[in-house]
């Protein structure tokens, strides 16, 4: 029985950390028998439906409620006014501003709350939102944030006149938020000044929005007898929620219930506390019913959670070789009406100071400046680490013009400057310690796998021919896993995470997590690390998240951190349980701890054959028969707060070629190379990986949000915003190499971002390649058919 | 508003129903009959969460009125699991992980399980036009084109 094969078998059987486990979760959705929040249905349950600004900036003058109370069906109509006395027209941003409840006497965005509308049903909701009549005075309207600093511009938040001392920085204008800063100003100056060759490019990554195919909702239901008040909501951070609505409404956190069941995608756009939560939560403690509020697609698109909108400079200072000496980044960020990004509050501008990339770049500084426009609040991380995407874009775009300024090929250049493997962990001259990396080997099999000298022939011999092939080439760094709460939290809140596992006498498990998953698979992986770790079968253990009632306090799910935070706390849960559980197995064997060693799913003693107890045996043992002075059960609990950030990263190389006469670019091949360290369930991570590849499709190629200059958002329908079908999206190829980190219970990284963070720029990079030899540097995007045929047409390729 | 009768046959099942003449298939069959597998995603038939087969043909539900179905055969994604279990199309997206979130995947099931009939030996590329009126924002797609090929691979064998 002890052989080799047996051990093997044992561990097959376990269902853990490597295996490409089918997952637990599909079950129920393959049947229809997911439980999102539209789902829900309470008894009593009103439906609510919002009254919206049609303008960008107005102010209120008035708002008559009488026809919508007059149609039967409608229960209530909220307005700020009603809110005052409860103090609840403001609430408080995760970025330390605070936004309008409902509009408190003006508008500042276009499809702004105005008025909630509690009726019946939906139907009639919809119909009585028609009937509040609302009287505007528009106001002069700010789109461009270039202008938001103009002496003349319009002042937009009238509640912040004056106050000069923002949350972040002094502001220097009332429609400047925060002025932040990384690095070392006037060093990076003097390099920059001194430089043999020095590049700068502008470019534009563009507002737009991660549009989950469910869209936010809650459903509010207060219980006037018990004194509780629970809310179902679509929050990727419900123990956050739970606070924030303790924190406004003065009901102590206790009898609070915040319940994120399952969730249809969130990709950041459910990370925030958005206005018609709070509204219903109102009109559910006013009414004393439940109260559902769904957004539609148009809601979704126009006021929650936009992403993006930097507009940035790139510049690098390098000598004749082009290794870099220098960089500078400068930032101007449109936050909308309202800061409401969803970053660690000492972060303003997320963690763009990962801006270095994978290069050993001596100085640097990074400079932002966010500012108020007439758009909508948000500026969330959309399937990413906190503005880890514009950090990647702007230093990958800027590493490829200054290949093209110095006429060396964009795989050699990375070449020269990568941070060596022998330099990890490496501290970035912006402040991060990148905890490990192997950027050499990576590229390397990129560049084999795609024979890249084959690729450039083929591309010098269409050149010649004038047609049009563009290699794009990105090798990322991202920061995941905030984070370690000396540096991160939000809302004062430590960022970092927690799980709770229990065995059960027969051996089966549950595990309750502060994260909460979105499609990620956290049933099946978190149950894999538990099977490793404690040699008990996966399929015997349950994961639940998401009830603020019975999970452990935790930060969410989002900036990849589940796997670098929440699996590490279980990791760690897992290995207080093993502690425990050697004791009662020397207990039971009658030996000393020393005397024991692990194998797979059982202790053993050393070199006495037969002489085990398995994990089950000790569970059992665990609720009738430990040492004496032991407690008797099983269980532990961990709050993980993680030492430093974990560094994925990834080589991705695309190859495009672009029809000149209609600008489509077809996507011919897309490689992608990632390194997330351990890798806990493969199939999983390729289908993360495919995931987030698509989203960067569509942000690159089509998806914008685009303001007209009275502040009219003129693509909010699926009409208008790329979502890429089956048709467009390209067949991925994946590939992998695996440096642990070293910091991680189990060297995991966290991977499902890279794929979004890494791709956008891969796909600039190849279609500005596509033009390279008529030097152009830089496009931006999106790289819709139409502008890239305006290209073409600028540069006089058309043949007619 | 006046209600209508409607009657049509669900799952195999008859139902009757009392709707307003405006109100969508889709809450009907989420809010009257309690069948929350189909879904909402944008209301305007671009993304096909909502997908449902009736008479034969993959209909977006959030955009059919429900007196429109009266008479019809209807099936929903609650219907597809019959006594043996698992349909085969249900079956394939699990084994080829073609789902992550869930929240498109009544919709995906409905359009596969009509698309295979329409087309039981399709092409990739075949499946790539024949799917495209569902939109998935996890997958990439490219799973679930190995479940939908899995999938009629199975249905052919069985």
């Amino acid at each position: 029985m002890d052989t080799a094969a047996d051990k093997q078998e044992r561990e097959d059987a376990l269902g853990g950390v490597g295996c490409s486990r089918k997952r637990k979760e599909d079950a129920r959705f393959i049947q229809g028998k997911g439980n999102y929040t539209d789902d829900i249905k309470l008894p009593g349950m009103l439906f609510a439906d919002m009254v919206r600004s049609p303008y960008a900036h107005a102010r209120i003058k008035s708002i008559n409620k009488e026809k919508a109370l007059a149609l039967p069906g409608v229960h209530a109509v909220i307005t700020a006014e009603d809110l005052k006395p409860l103090n609840l027209h403001w609430m408080p941003t995760l970025a330390g501003d605070v936004q309008a409840v409902l509009a408190d006497e003006k508008v500042h965005f276009q499809y702004q709350e105005v008025a909630l509308v509690v009726a019946d049903d939906r139907y009639i909701a919809a119909d009585a939102i028609e009937l509040v009549e609302v009287e505007y005075e528009e106001l002069p309207v700010l789109v461009d944030p270039h202008k938001a600093m103009l002496d003349d511009a319009p002042i937009l938040r009238e509640d912040l006149v004056g106050k000069m001392q923002g949350t972040h920085s002094t502001r220097v204008h009332d429609n400047h938020i925060f002025n932040w800063q990384a690095g070392e100003k006037e060093a990076t100056d003097r390099v920059f000044d001194s430089a043999d060759v020095t590049v700068s490019q502008d470019m534009l990554y563009h507002r737009v929005h991660p549009c989950p195919l469910e869209t936010c909702g809650c459903v509010a239901s207060m219980d006037k007898i018990n004194g509780k008040l629970t809310v179902y909501l679509t929050s990727q951070a419900p123990h956050v929620v739970r606070t924030v609505v303790s924190m406004l409404s003065g009901l102590p956190e206790s009898s609070v219930r915040v319940v994120s069941p399952d969730i249809g995608g969130g990709f950041g756009n459910k990370v925030g506390i958005y206005p018609g939560y709070v509204a219903s939560i109102v009109a559910s403690i006013v009414l004393g019913v439940p109260v559902k509020w769904v957004e539609d697609r148009m809601e979704n698109l126009s006021s929650t959670a936009f992403a993006r909108d930097y507009h940035m400079r790139g510049e690098l200072a390098a000598d004749s070789n082009g290794i870099i000496k220098g960089l500078r980044v400068n930032v101007l960020a449109d936050h909308g009406a309202f800061d409401a990004c969803a970053d660690p509050s000492k972060f303003p501008a997320g963690f763009m100071h990962i801006c270095t990339g994978s290069y050993d770049i001596p100085v640097a500084h990074l400079n932002v400046d966010g500012v108020y426009t007439n758009k909508a609040p948000g500026g969330v991380s959309y399937r990413c680490s906190f503005r880890v995407t514009e950090a990647v874009y702007v230093i990958e775009r800027t590493m490829d013009v200054l290949a093209q300024k110095l006429g060396i090929d964009k795989a050699e250049i990375r070449r020269r400057n990568f941070v060596k493997k022998e330099q990890f962990p490496y501290k970035t001259c912006l402040g991060f310690e990148l905890d490990s990396g192997d950027y050499h080997t990576g590229l390397e099999k990129v560049l084999d796998a795609v024979d890249y000298p084959a690729l450039r022939k083929e591309q010098e011999e269409k050149r010649a021919k004038g047609e049009l092939m563009g290699i794009g080439l990105v090798t990322f760094t991202e920061v995941v896993g905030a984070g370690p709460s000396k540096s991160c939290d939000i809302l004062g809140v430590g960022m970092f995470d927690s799980a709770e596992i229990r065995i059960h006498p027969t051996g089966s498990a549950i595990a309750r997590m502060g994260t909460i998953t979105q499609g990620q698979g956290h049933q099946t992986t978190y149950a894999q690390i538990i099977a490793t770790e404690l040699g008990l079968s996966s399929e015997e253990i349950s994961i639940e998240e998401g009830d603020t009632d019975t999970a452990p306090y935790g930060l969410g799910t989002y900036g990849s951190r589940s796997t670098p935070v929440g699996g590490a706390a279980t990791a760690v849960a897992a290995r207080k349980i093993k502690a425990k559980a050697k004791k009662i197995a020397a207990h039971l064997l009658e030996v000393s701890e020393d005397d024991l060693e692990w194998e797979v799913d059982r202790f053993k003693v050393k070199g006495v054959p037969g002489q085990e107890k398995t994990m089950k045996d000790i569970a059992w043992a665990a609720y009738n028969n430990v040492p004496e002075g032991m407690e008797p059960g099983l269980e532990a609990v961990d709050y993980y707060d993680p030492p430093n950030f974990t560094f994925p990263f990834g080589i991705y190389l695309c190859v495009v070629d672009i029809d000149k006469d209609t600008g489509v670019t077809d996507i011919r091949r897309f490689y992608a190379l990632d390194d997330c360290g351990t890798r806990i369930n493969p199939m999983i991570i390729d289908g993360q990986i495919h995931g987030g590849l698509t989203e960067g499709y569509a942000v690159a190629m089509g998806q914008e949000l685009p303001y007209d200059e009275q502040g009219n958002l003129s693509g909010n329908t699926l009409m208008d915003y790329f979502l890429p079908t089956f048709v467009e999206t390209p067949k991925w190829e994946t590939d992998y190499t695996v440096t642990p980190s070293p910091h991680h219970p189990i060297g995991a990284k966290g991977v499902a971002e890279s794929p979004h963070v890494g791709s956008i720029p891969t796909f600039t990079s190849a279609i500005v390649d596509a033009f390279a030899h008529l030097d152009v540097t830089h496009m931006d995007m999106p790289h819709n058919a139409f502008r890239v045929w305006k290209k073409v047409k600028s540069l006089g390729l058309l043949d007619n | 508003m006046a209600k209508q009768a409607v009657s049509f046959n669900l799952n195999g099942k008859a139902v009757d129903v009392l709707v307003e003449p405006r109100e969508l298939l889709i809450h009907t069959l989420r809010e009257n009959l309690n069948l929350t597998g189909a879904h909402i995603g944008c209301e305007s038939s671009h993304c096909g969460a909502c997908t449902v087969d009736i008479d034969g043909e993959s209909v977006k539900s959030c955009t059919l009125l429900t007196v429109q179905a009266a008479g019809s055969e209807v099936k929903s994604v609650e219907g597809l699991t019959n006594a043996d279990g698992l349909h085969v199309v249900q079956q394939a997206f699990k084994d080829e992980h073609g789902l992550q979130c869930g929240f498109c995947t009544p919709g995906m099931l409905m359009r596969t399980y009509r698309f295979l009939q329409e087309n039981p030996n399709p092409s990739d590329e075949e499946i790539r036009w024949g799917m495209s009126g569902n939109l998935c924002r996890c997958t990439g797609y490219q799973n679930i084109i190995e479940a939908v090929k899995t999938a009629a691979k199975n249905l052919q064998q069985a």
